[in-house]
């Protein structure tokens, strides 16, 4: 780089370096790729061929190559032809064309000038000048041969394979497939529905060998468990023992299985892809909140997949994670208002509990509230609690956190708990003081909102001593079979809203499916509830909502709804 | 574990492994000596190995599968490799090989190495035996026989049942 002719002045303090880049061509179009790229651990790496053509948003097709996998190149789908620069050897000066640009040397086969020689875009780095020709006739021949080859021995069962609709072997076949075979010969037969774990179903026949699982399993999830067997004609992917493959991540095998070799034994046969509805949700399993796809169909939540965000889960998520949806849909839902087991109103029952919480003496209420609620709603049970001098928490869940994306704490908004005042420090040390004053008579009210206070240190015994048992719940419990007033409440996956995980980070999640019978998103009817008993106006959208929030909590100051985007954002905690 | 290597055999495989820089360089030395011992290499000597040299059964399974010197079943007492490669093909190895089967009642068509239930014979057909001039070759064991006809086969057949 030359020098500036004059001195520059001083550079903003946290100006990041410029990024070095390289010029390059892709089809014909000068692009600026950075020099390095990071490599799947996320190490500065020389920019290859691949990314290069991203950068000029052409897209080259590939099988084995994942960002976040180490590379393979080994499926040969990402050849292309490419050119560089013609040096003089004798003045080691850049050859010039007429024009005075410079004259490209194509890459050939040396025994065979005439031949074009292709290269791997995936491991192939960039060098200054290089032209890559990602759709020459040359590179389209090439891409042609190796999805013939891959297809030679491919069973062609798309009309009942789960992975039709998004299979990569689908997808380049429409684009450089051929509408005939020319494979005349026996197919090879390999194994079929091979038991591989205790969620892992594998056909063999479908399988490009590309060898992203066994990666995947080796150098994520820490158990190299797969590999090759049967090295030639009837190589397989295989583990040691059948039926054995069982780390908690086995599930992203299927998510990486380019083709339909790996399926979810889940999932396999339930539904078809193409009318899976997707909406964009977090996972609430831990408070890691791994952003996921909720995939749903008419009202059913059918599966969750990852969704990247290299800020939290990168592309992956825990098996225990995404199989966590089926209470989603369980029938012993709840579904109905009740107060004092009998049926009710929505209306009613609201109205009742202003009266009850507005004439309530201060210091007579406590509230118990889930760190699995939202944070939109912990916000405004800290606003009734304050209203009515209410002692709050809510409960701890621990479990075992693994190396790779499963946290200790089980609650996916713990510090969505913290930030708006429900809980403390330590969640849950307030709920043995909560007991003894229930116990004491001082306490006649509980509100309780997505727990099973009887299993946190409530005892049955000592709620039956309370005047109003105020509960919300989405599924039945002990609790909630005590409740003088029960009102059925919505899962993640029926609402918007947001959690805060347990590294901070605030990310929002939509609505998939419709709540049950007459349950709705408790934010919708703590507002009015809270507008009944502070007087206060709220808002009645969640969009309203959080702003306010955002205006009064001051870990969330200067958010935005709308300025929260799909992969969330950092806030102080 | 019914599985155990006789000491002497593991402190040989230990010192082996002491010739080369990475542990897993020796695990081709490990199934060569536990197939001697054993006779073929079951998956306890594939976790044992793996367990020796620090890996995953996995990647020593993979090697058991790769080479088809490698037994992962009992070989019969006498063990008849039939070559199929070109000089021999068209010398009639093909029928050589069928008739062996037929008279040992396998399956001539099958496509993987056969032993007899009683454990006596292993019929299979194999890559050039390097003595292409003497087609058809057929070694018996350790044993070469050239331009084997029907008669030679059913002498070896003989000489095996006896044995």
């Amino acid at each position: 780089m030359s020098a500036p002719a004059q001195p520059a002045p001083a550079p903003a303090p946290q100006a990041p370096p410029p990024v070095e880049t390289m010029t390059v061509k892709v089809n014909g179009k000068t692009v600026q790729v950075p020099k390095t790229h990071p490599d799947w651990q996320g190490k500065p790496q020389p920019a290859t061929m691949l990314q290069a053509a991203r950068c000029a948003g052409v897209d080259i097709p590939h099988y084995c190559y994942h960002d976040k996998l180490p590379v393979a190149g080994n499926c040969r789908m990402c050849l292309v032809e490419f050119g560089t620069p013609m040096m003089d050897p004798a003045t080691r000066k850049p050859v010039l064309n007429e024009d005075g640009s410079p004259k490209i040397a194509k890459s050939v086969l040396p025994y065979e000038p005439g031949t074009p020689r292709g290269a791997i875009a995936c491991a192939t780095p960039i060098s200054p000048g290089m032209e890559i020709y990602a759709d020459s006739k040359a590179t389209l021949q090439m891409r042609e041969a190796v999805l013939e080859s891959l297809l030679i021995n491919h069973p062609l069962d798309c009309p009942i394979c789960d992975q039709a609709g998004e299979c990569k072997l689908q997808e380049y076949s429409v684009q450089h497939g051929q509408a005939g075979s020319r494979f005349v010969e026996a197919k090879v037969h390999k194994p079929k529905a091979v038991d591989l774990g205790p969620r892992i179903v594998l056909d063999d026949e479908r399988c490009v060998l590309c060898t992203r699982c066994i990666r995947f399993s080796k150098d994520i999830a820490g158990d190299d468990a797969l590999g090759i067997v049967n090295r030639g004609s009837y190589n397989t992917i295989s583990a040691f023992e059948t039926g054995k493959f069982d780390n908690n991540y086995t599930l992203n095998t299927v998510d990486l299985c380019p083709v339909g070799a790996l399926t979810s034994k889940d999932f396999r046969f339930k539904m078809r892809v193409w009318f899976l509805k997707e909406s964009k949700s977090v996972c609430t399993s831990c408070g890691t909140g791994c952003n996921i796809t909720i995939g749903s169909r008419e009202g059913v939540v059918h599966c969750y997949e990852p969704r990247e965000n290299d800020a939290v889960n990168g592309p992956w998520m825990c098996d225990s994670g995404r199989l966590n949806y089926k209470w989603i849909g369980r029938a012993d839902r709840l579904r109905e208002v009740l107060v004092r087991g009998t049926r009710s109103t929505w209306s009613a029952a609201l109205q009742d509990l202003t009266v009850r919480l507005s004439k309530a003496p201060a210091g007579s209420v406590a509230v118990v509230a889930s760190s699995r609620q939202t944070t939109e709603e912990l916000y405004l049970l800290k606003k009734l609690a304050a209203r009515t001098g209410a002692t709050t928490d809510s409960v701890a869940r621990e479990g075992e956190a693994d190396r790779l994306l499963v946290a200790a704490d089980r609650n996916p908004n713990s510090n969505g708990a913290r930030l708006t005042g429900i809980s403390f420090t330590e969640a849950g040390i307030r709920i043995p003081e909560i007991a003894a004053a229930i116990e004491a008579g001082t306490v006649k009210t509980l509100v309780v909102f997505g727990e099973d206070v009887t299993k946190h240190g409530i005892p049955a015994a000592t709620l039956a001593k309370l005047e109003t048992l105020f509960v919300s719940d989405i599924l039945p419990n002990a609790t909630t079979a005590l409740a003088t007033h029960l009102l059925p409440g919505a899962a993640h996956a029926e609402k918007r809203g947001t959690f805060v995980n347990v590294k901070g980070r605030l990310q929002k999640f939509m609505k998939a499916v419709e709540a049950p019978g007459d349950a709705r998103p408790e934010w919708e009817f703590l507002h009015e509830l809270v507008h009944g008993v502070t007087g206060q106006n709220g808002y009645s959208t969640i969009e309203g909502l959080f702003n306010q929030m955002a205006r009064e909590v001051p870990a969330f100051a200067g958010l935005e709804w709308a300025k929260i985007g799909d992969t969330g954002v950092d806030v102080k905690i | 574990m019914s599985f155990t290597v006789p000491s002497h055999l593991e402190s040989e495989l230990d010192e082996i492994t002491t010739h080369y820089p990475v542990k897993r360089s020796a695990s081709l030395m490990f199934l060569h000596a536990l197939q001697e011992h054993f006779g073929y290499v079951s998956k306890d000597a594939v976790e044992w190995t793996a367990r020796k040299l620090g890996l995953q059964p996995i990647n020593v399974y993979e090697l058991v599968t790769f080479y088809p010197m490698f037994r992962q079943e009992p070989l019969g007492k006498t063990h008849v490799k039939v070559c199929r490669t070109l000089s021999c093909a068209l010398q009639g190895s093909g029928e050589l090989r069928e008739r062996f089967c037929s008279k040992l009642g396998l399956d001539p068509h099958a496509h993987a190495p056969q032993t007899t239930p009683d454990g006596k014979f292993t019929v299979e057909f194999v890559e050039c035996l390097a003595s292409c001039g003497t087609a058809p070759v057929v070694l018996v064991n350790e044993e070469l026989h050239h331009k084997v006809s029907s008669a030679d086969a059913d002498a070896i057949l003989q000489k095996g049942k006896a044995a």
